[in-house]
């Protein structure tokens, strides 16, 4: 092998800002690639994608809209993998947390209970999805089941509880035959915040977690607890930090994030429990989790270019005609590139010369 | 009888994508790494097979391209893991974000196409067999290679030197790189056949199981085909019965369902999900966070040291 990895005596400051932006850049340029094999304009397309949403109020809105769950379930990952933990299905975590949230608006359904009802269904909501994430936890801590599987696992699960309620016992009985909840009353509906578009309060809600996520990993013990257990497991034990505790609080703290995200989606621009509430947030979140170097500033930025690529996709199959899928595509690649490029914070890339090849 | 014969077949080949994919996973965290990506490249396998098939009009070429699409996306992985020293966490989920878009894209002018299914082979003698016959030796190719290619692994793991580099590799790094073998070499020859492994198993669905294409019609099967690995333990004689085991509750669960038993769908549909969970937790009790089984540096990112 003629390029050799070489670990770099400190993490390289520069690259650590400078390493998004580059994986940001590569991408745009595979992408360009693929829209040019696809017979399209790139540039128009990339116009489309990144550009045009920005310039019109209701396409802004929309974008915070998007983001709003992506960034919420992105800092609860975040806190997840710092700590060392894999909890890839918060997909799961957000739909029970939209199940447990929308049992209140279901069974009051038609009765005019006050607005205090929108807010126990976040609660509830927050507590279903912490409740799910609660058992890869537990088999992880109790059993050493690999969390992996099992978080991805109770995902699908998950998804099939809902499909059972929604075509079962919580149909609508005037919904035609359509599985789905009746449309929820407007005491069981977060408020929108701003006339002519759908931004809701949820999105406050996220900013607010946002800010409470900065503070706790900057300046508290927990935070550095999760970061040393992460990063340097015997120091952690030395300290005392309990690893097995952290896992079920990063988990319960990720899980209820999740499930508070799944609420304020249903509750909010949905209005509705239906089956396809999410188009993969509890997945998408996990590269915002990355994009944002697992930070919450950095998922903030991370979760609205996100957004902006989804909305720009919509955008782009309506005026181009190109493909859904290659939004997913696009964070793929993304995400590949994000990751390469953290690489090169921790290491240098070095050509060795054909007399060291014995490497 | 015939329900029971027909059972029976449904069970095989339900079974034979979960043991292909598994099986080629299973080399490739022996020998350390473990690709999570497998539900992507069954997912193109499926795609990049169809297509194959439907545009050559054979089965066989479409397997090789199902085979070749898989082993394309994890030499991406391995240049991120292995040349870069990418979490391979991460970096299969990576995968598998890109597998799904990427199939949808070429998958989408094959939609509503049909091809004629994998042929099945009878082999003279053994299928005339009453009973027995018609259920195990009258399958398509899928099938018989599958079982051909877990004794392979079975061998090459256990009577060859290769194969012995192999999980040394996998259980100590360090100590294979101290003893001069190229760790990171034998590491992308694993994980380039898990690859082919798992793009072959995506294409067994579109080419034998149904002959049409429908994107994510893997299903979460690789994802399965992961747990699988775990469950048998890394030991290819387990991971038939397992993968059998799987096969047999999914298709199970259809009967059920026929059968009208009054159970929800959803419950039955389901059950190979939390069969999973359970057997996990089952299996990885009192063995400590990775279990004692598993290979040692599995997961474990390695930049050699000159």
């Amino acid at each position: 092998m003629p390029l050799v990895l070489e670990k770099r005596a400190e993490r390289s400051a520069f690259i650590a800002i400078a390493s998004p932006v580059l994986a940001i850049a590569l991408t745009l340029v595979t992408m360009s690639i693929l829209l040019l094999a696809l017979g399209k304009n790139p540039l128009m397309a990339l116009y489309v994608y990144f550009v045009e949403p920005l310039t019109d109020p209701y396409s802004l809105m929309e974008i915070a809209v998007k983001a709003s769950p992506l960034v919420m379930i992105a800092i609860g990952l975040s806190l997840c993998y710092l700590a060392n933990v894999w909890n890839i299905g918060a997909e799961g975590q957000f739909i029970m947390g939209a199940v447990t949230g929308s049992y209140l608006a279901v069974v009051t359904n038609g009765s005019d209970v006050g607005h205090w009802l929108v807010i126990v269904m976040l609660i509830m909501g927050a507590i279903g999805g912490a409740l799910w994430a609660l058992i890869p936890a537990i088999c992880r801590v109790r059993f050493g089941a690999n969390e992996i599987l099992t978080s991805l696992m109770l995902v699908y699960v998950a998804d099939l509880i809902m499909d059972y309620l929604v075509r079962g016992p919580w149909r609508d009985p005037k919904g035609l035959n359509f599985p789905t909840t009746a449309s929820f009353d407007p005491s069981a509906t977060v408020p929108v915040i701003l006339d002519g578009g759908r931004l809701h309060a949820g999105v406050i809600v996220t900013l607010a977690v946002v800010a409470v996520a900065a503070v706790m990993l900057g300046r508290t013990i927990k935070g550095f607890e999760i970061r040393v257990v992460g990063a340097a497991p015997r120091a952690a034990r030395f300290a005392g930090f309990k690893s097995d505790r952290l896992v079920i609080f990063t988990f319960l703290i990720s899980g209820a994030l999740s499930g508070l995200a799944g609420i304020i989606e249903v509750a909010g621009p949905v209005g509705v429990l239906q089956p396809g509430i999410s188009p993969g947030y509890g997945f998408t979140a996990i590269i915002v989790a990355f994009l944002g170097r697992l930070n919450p500033i950095g998922i903030l930025i991370a979760g609205l270019f996100l957004a902006l690529t989804f909305i720009g996709g919509e955008g782009a199959q309506i005026s181009m005609k190109i493909p859904l899928d290659l939004t997913k595509v696009f964070q793929g690649v993304l995400l590949f590139y994000v990751l390469a490029c953290d690489s090169l914070i921790l290491y240098r890339i070095r050509l060795i010369g054909a007399q060291s090849k014995t490497a | 009888m015939p329900i029971v014969e027909a059972i029976i077949i449904s069970v095989i080949a339900a079974s034979t994508p979960l043991l292909l994919a598994a099986a080629g996973e299973l080399v490739v965290e022996r020998s350390g790494v473990l690709n999570l990506g497998v539900e992507g490249m069954m997912i193109m396998g499926a795609a990049c097979g169809f297509a194959g098939a439907y545009l050559s009009g054979s089965t066989f070429v479409g397997a090789l391209c199902g085979i070749a699409a898989g082993m394309a996306l994890s030499f991406v992985f391995a240049v991120l893991t292995l040349g870069l020293a990418v979490n391979q966490v991460a970096a299969g989920l990576a995968l598998t974000i890109l597998g799904v878009g990427l199939s949808g894209l070429i998958g989408a002018g094959f939609v509503g196409q049909k091809i004629t299914p994998a042929p099945h082979l009878y082999i003279p003698g053994l299928s005339d067999i009453p009973v027995v016959g018609k259920m195990l030796f009258a399958q398509d190719g899928f099938v018989y290679f599958s079982v051909v290619l877990v004794i392979g692994i079975w061998w090459f793991l256990y009577r060859t030197r290769g194969g012995l580099i192999l999980r040394a590799v996998g259980d100590s790094h360090t100590s294979a790189h101290a003893l001069g073998y190229p760790v990171l070499k034998i590491r992308l020859m694993a994980v380039l056949f898990g690859g082919g492994c798992a793009g072959l198993a995506g294409a067994f669905l579109p080419l034998a199981y149904t002959p049409f294409f429908i994107p994510g019609m893997t299903a979460g099967r690789g994802w399965i085909a992961l747990a699988l690995v775990v469950f048998s333990s890394w030991l290819p004689g387990r991971l038939v019965a397992g993968a059998y085991l799987f096969g047999a509750v999914s298709i199970l669960q259809l009967h059920a369902q026929a059968l009208g038993l009054g159970i929800p769908s959803q419950l039955m549909t389901s059950l190979p999900y939390l069969a999973t969970v359970i057997v996990l937790v089952l299996i990885s009790r009192g063995r400590g966070s990775t279990g004692s089984v598993a290979p040692a540096s599995l997961g474990v990112v390695f930049v050699p040291d000159r």
